[in-house]
């Protein structure tokens, strides 16, 4: 006999997600996915931000990682609340997991939550946690066909920064290249070039992410 | 290598589904997945080897239909289908498109005893 079932294999995934964007919602807590390869800058990022919106904006932090907790103590150091997973060996951050952490986080103290995914750049695109946008961060050590290597990736992402271009005069990275290979992919997304090193377009990024923030509060919805 | 994580999350959904329907064993199970999932047929089946035993689905036959990334160019109205990840309309050059297909990761049907 043959059962038809025609169900989204991650469809319970997506259920704690919507939960999980629900709560957040609810406390006004507006929350980032950062994603990317190893070593691309996320905690790098994290640090950046947190140093540039110290006293404006309160700020949590969940890091996600396979074994350590090395990222979430640095974290930790700059005094805003961690809530590290283990993701016990998994290559990407799932909804329970957030929905776990969430549990640890304090909510009613926090503005936005920054989630450092674990790094590669196929697994995490698939599992929806609840995050209102979406971010990647490729750096230019990586090289400039990651798009095409990983268009899913680029396809659902709100926004990606191009990071490390303090390195730029050392490497050979077409920006306009990459870029125009992402809108091909993804004709919404948003183009940053920043260095956590230098600081260069940090400013920019943090603008964008507190506009993006803003729609929250104004709306109480984001999509 | 987030197939072990599919494989679990798709297992779930057979044995539930072949629960409701008061089924003794599940023969075949019929996946549908879009190439752009990055979803690897053979870790698939190499998780469902594993993870399988034990329960009513083990031993179950595994049917792929992988759905290949099409999309319509915004530019042409064609429509045509992304190979080696070359976004670009073969027929006007257009970078402009929308994806049609090849984001899916579901289970169609099972067939149960
Ligand atoms: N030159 C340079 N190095 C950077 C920059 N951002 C991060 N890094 C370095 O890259 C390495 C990995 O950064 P990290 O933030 O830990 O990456 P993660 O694995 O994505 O969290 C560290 O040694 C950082 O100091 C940058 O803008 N320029
Ligand atoms: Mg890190
Ligand atoms: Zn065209």
């Amino acid at each position: 006999m043959e059962v038809k079932v025609l169900k989204d294999i991650l469809g319970a995934n997506e259920q704690i997600a919507e939960r999980n964007r629900q709560l957040l919602g609810s406390n006004n807590v507006f929350a980032v996915n950062l994603m990317s390869s190893p070593g691309a800058g996320k905690t790098s990022l994290i640090l950046a931000t947190i140093k540039r919106l110290k006293g404006k904006t309160k700020i949590g932090v969940i890091e996600g990682d396979v074994s350590s907790s090395l990222d979430a103590e640095m974290v930790g150091k700059e005094g805003v609340p961690v809530v590290q997973i283990n993701t016990g060996g998994a290559c990407h951050l799932d909804a329970n997991m957030i929905s776990n952490a969430l549990g640890n986080m304090p909510l009613q103290d926090i503005e936005l939550l920054l989630i450092e995914n674990v790094g590669n750049l196929i697994c995490p695109a698939s599992f929806a946690l609840g995050e209102h946008r979406k971010v990647i961060i490729s750096s230019v050590p990586e090289g400039d066909d990651k798009p095409f290597k990983y268009p899913l990736m680029f396809h659902i992402a709100d926004v990606v920064l191009i990071n490390k271009t303090d390195l730029s005069p050392y490497l050979k990275f077409d920006t306009e290249a990459f870029s125009q290979a992402i809108k091909r992919i993804n004709a919404k997304i948003e183009i940053f070039q920043i260095s956590c090193a230098t600081g260069q377009g940090i400013q920019q990024w943090v603008s964008w992410l507190l506009t993006q923030m803003s729609f929250l509060r104004g709306t109480k919805r984001i999509f | 290598m987030h197939e072990l994580a599919i494989t679990k999350s798709m297992l779930d959904l057979v044995l539930e589904q072949a629960e409701r329907a008061g089924a003794k064993e599940v023969v075949k199970i019929n996946l549908v997945i879009g190439e752009m999932t990055g979803v690897v047929e053979e870790c698939v089946q190499f998780y469902f080897d594993f993870l399988g035993q034990g329960t009513i689905a083990e031993g179950a036959a595994l049917s792929f239909k992988m759905v290949p990334v099409t999309a319509r160019c915004q530019g042409c109205g064609k429509l045509f289908e992304i190979k080696e990840f070359d976004w670009t309309c073969p027929y006007c050059q257009s970078n402009n498109m929308e994806i049609i297909s090849g984001k899916e990761l579901f289970v169609e049907s099972i067939e149960v005893e």
